[in-house]
């Protein structure tokens, strides 16, 4: 029997690196069905076949589990188990191995989007059945021109007719639906011209067929609805894969509350069950979903998203404390001042809300397309009815060559050209570890030629780094000992250049001064200069004393982490004719210096969201086109508001809400999105631009009547093909680049 | 020509058990998770080994 040994922690193949946060309480979200209990889990790390076998495992081992699937693709755990074993379990259970893992709101819009992306999946099979199955027929149609018998011909017309008329009806009603929403309000767009287009299609085909005619357009009809069906069904993934991915990302912030009740007791609600006035229990490490008032506790709290701030707060009774911010050292007790969809600062929300509208104003390249288009092909085919018509054709011949017309100048290609390079550019991005939000993202991310970026948790880790050079010996293990009964991030940065090690004795946080601990029965004190009597020094990093006895304290100087990768992101943007820039609330001394370090001349420090949106406004009305990368409560109008935005994949909600594009695994990705932003807008001009050579063939062919159902069938597919293979080329092209 | 009358709907009667098929996959969920599709395969429980000695 061989023996599997398991590594401590997370992905075995390392893809991904194990997570050490927290698992939420997820006892809200679980659902009963009868006698059994259901919970669906957002998992994050699970990149392979041995994480699917470690977390389903780990989760059947677990009592009274009788089922635990993880989708791979998608991250989703669905257990169910009866009993009355706590939800709690389950998400220690994957965390204890080192995924991450947050409680999933089966109710949100996810099932909608399922739902539309499965019945266009089951159009396009049925119109690609019906496609292959007309084809076999009008191949024997066309092979046989002189020698089939009319009896023969309108048979097999009539078969085809048969399959068809079902065809339509099932696999056309997405573009008839929103073809008759738009005509009632009186607008158009692509739909109605392929509508069209099918309808007439169809029904002179059937005429020619019980007139016993020779050219029935039923395979054009459907191989029209397959291609067309094709573009909107990866249209449909693209949208839904970048909604679930940042669903998922969403989900991993904390979503439940201790609320404490009347009588004292602690439960665990949902955030959007708090209202104004609740009492609620922050523990060390838990980050507050709503804003709250702190009635009992001394505690220190991590701002950095909600302000940049990159050094933790001191809070006491009595002062605020913002959604976002993360509780370090001490419980706190709080009253919450706001349900949690209030909690967001109200002049951000309002950013917001100003950065949508102007989002919503942007017209794709695609609907320009087609507003141009649409005109022009509805003309084309009536002024080719009527030319024929006026000029002595019989009526049935020239609405003939009108609908063969309109049938071959029938947006195929055009509806393909954008979508196909959509998504092999996710897919190509999505490999690289950014997620699109929006399909036009990519349009707007390629036009962009500034780059604005926020410095906590942007370009730094945000979590500081001891600088360990030039320390007396003894200094740093002495220190740890008491760093290691702390969560403040110094101490933890200390904690972590020492390594693992003992911990002092009878070591207790004061919070907002410092520790205090005996080490060989000598009393020592780590902390701010007036907790160990030293006096502060000129450095620009924040620092720490450490005094053993009465020694004279001992500096210990911190820097800020700055991103790995980041100052050859910074050169390769530069390298795509890109402007940077920095961005920050947080102190001048700290920005300067990760500015001079990554050699960025511009920056801006103690910036307020006001002033963000207002540096964002000054490069807009010089003709600058922003991409904004941020990830705090603080950027987020500034992100709203850009031209396009990216968020890092620990960004607040709200930030990734309001960007475009979410990374991560460092901010390598991001010259990638330029890159491949730029590239797949070159190629779906492209696109256009063959579609666009395409009619200026088709047309005149069509126009002057020789476009038969067979030279309609080779032309539309010989057009799609060459748009999908130029896409392709996206992939090849970065390929190469990476 | 006789011929056709049983060769067409044989070759439609394919097509639909292809269509069946594909509609069958598309509602069970089968396009649900092709990466997890492509891993589970290789996912084998930790059995004893058989005793191959009888």
């Amino acid at each position: 029997m061989n023996t599997v040994t398991l590594d401590p922690a997370g992905c075995p193949s390392g893809l991904a690196p194990p997570s050490q946060s927290e698992a939420a309480d997820p006892s809200p979200f679980v659902r009963r069905v009868g006698r059994e209990n259901r919970l669906s889990l957002s998992v994050r790390g699970a990149k392979c076949g041995a994480c699917l076998a470690r977390i389903e495992n780990a989760v059947a081992a677990l009592p009274g589990v009788a089922s635990a699937r993880l989708n791979l693709s998608s991250g989703r755990l669905d257990v169910s188990w009866t009993g009355d074993m706590p939800a709690m379990r389950i998400s220690e259970a994957i965390s204890n191995i080192g995924y991450g893992v947050a409680p999933l709101d089966t109710n949100a819009g996810d099932a909608a989007h399922k739902k539309e992306e499965q019945s266009l999946l089951l159009a396009m099979g049925v119109a690609g059945f019906a496609t292959a199955n007309i084809m076999l027929l009008s191949v024997s149609v066309w092979g046989g021109h002189d020698e089939m018998g009319e009896a023969t011909r309108q048979g097999l017309h009539a078969v085809s007719g048969i399959i068809a008329l079902p065809t339509l009806i099932f696999s056309g009603r997405p573009f008839f639906s929103s073809a008759w929403n738009v005509l009632k309000r009186r607008r158009t767009n692509m739909d109605v011209p392929i509508s069209l287009a099918l309808i007439l299609a169809f029904s002179v085909s059937v005429a020619e067929t019980i007139r016993g005619g020779e050219h029935a357009y039923f395979d054009a009809a459907c191989m029209l609805l397959f291609f067309l069906l094709i573009g909107r069904f990866l249209d449909a993934r693209v949208r839904r894969r970048a909604y679930s991915a940042a669903r998922d990302l969403a989900a991993l912030a904390s979503r439940t509350v201790t609320r404490i009740s009347a009588g004292g007791t602690y439960t665990s609600v949902r955030s959007e069950d708090i209202r104004p006035g609740d009492r609620i229990m922050l523990a060390p490490g838990e980050r507050a979903v709503v804003d709250m008032v702190i009635e009992t506790g001394e505690s220190e709290v991590d701002e950095s998203l909600v302000t940049g701030e990159s050094l933790p707060r001191f809070s006491a009774p009595g002062m605020a404390l913002m959604a976002g911010s993360i509780n370090l050292s001490q419980p706190l007790v709080g009253k919450a001042t706001a349900a949690s969809s209030d909690s967001l600062l109200s002049d951000i929300g309002r950013m917001l809300e100003a950065g949508e509208q102007k989002r919503s104003t942007y017209r794709r390249i695609a609907d320009r397309a087609v507003s141009l288009y649409v005109p022009l092909v509805h003309s084309t085919a009536l002024l080719t009815f009527l030319g024929w018509w006026l000029s002595g054709l019989g009526l049935r011949e020239s609405i003939l060559i009108a609908v063969s017309t309109l049938i071959i100048t029938c947006p195929c290609a055009l509806a393909l050209a954008a979508p196909v390079v959509q998504v092999v550019a996710a897919g190509r991005l999505f490999r690289g570890g950014a997620y699109l939000k929006s399909g036009d993202a990519l349009e707007r991310i390629a036009a962009c030629d500034h780059i604005i970026f926020d410095k906590t948790g942007t370009l730094t880790l945000g979590t500081p780094r001891l600088i360990a050079d030039d320390l007396p010996a003894g200094l740093i293990p002495a220190a740890a000992q008491l760093a290691r009964a702390s969560r403040h991030p110094l101490s933890r940065a200390l904690t972590l250049a020492a390594g693992a090690g003992p911990v002092a004795s009878m070591a207790k946080e004061y919070p907002g001064l410092g520790l205090e601990g005996e080490i060989d029965g000598v009393t020592c004190r780590l902390g701010s200069a007036d907790w160990t009597g030293a006096k502060a020094t000129g450095h620009s990093g924040a620092t720490l004393f450490f005094a053993r006895g009465s020694e004279p304290p001992m500096e210990l100087r911190f820097e800020d982490n700055i991103q790995a990768g980041a100052a050859s992101t910074i050169a390769r943007l530069r390298k795509l004719g890109m402007g940077v820039e920095i961005v920050s609330g947080d102190r001048a001394e700290a920005v300067a210096e990760v500015a001079h370090s990554l050699g960025v001349p511009h920056w801006t420090a103690a910036a307020s969201p006001k002033e963000k949106v207002q540096r964002l406004e000054q490069l807009q009305a010089d003709g600058r086109h922003v991409l904004m990368v941020g990830d705090g409560l603080n950027d987020a109008g500034a992100l709203a508001l850009a031209h396009a935005s990216a968020a890092p994949g620990g960004a607040l909600d709200v930030s990734q809400s309001a960007s475009d594009a979410v990374y991560s695994g460092g901010l390598g990705a991001l010259p990638l999105l330029v890159r491949t932003a730029r590239k797949a807008r070159i190629v779906m001009l492209q696109n256009f631009g063959f579609a666009a050579a395409y009619n200026l063939v088709a047309v005149p062919i069509a126009v002057l009547g020789y476009a038969t159902p067979l030279v309609a069938a080779i032309a539309m597919s010989g057009s799609s093909l060459i748009v999908c293979l130029n896409a392709l080329r996206l992939n090849i092209a970065s390929e190469k680049l990476a | 020509m006789s011929g056709l009358l049983f060769l067409i709907p044989i070759a439609l009667a394919m097509g639909f058990a292809g269509l069946a098929a594909f509609i069958w996959s598309v509602r069970t969920g089968q396009f649900e998770d092709p990466d997890g599709a492509a891993n589970r395969i290789l996912i084998s429980p930790d059995l004893p080994l058989a005793d191959n000695r009888d």
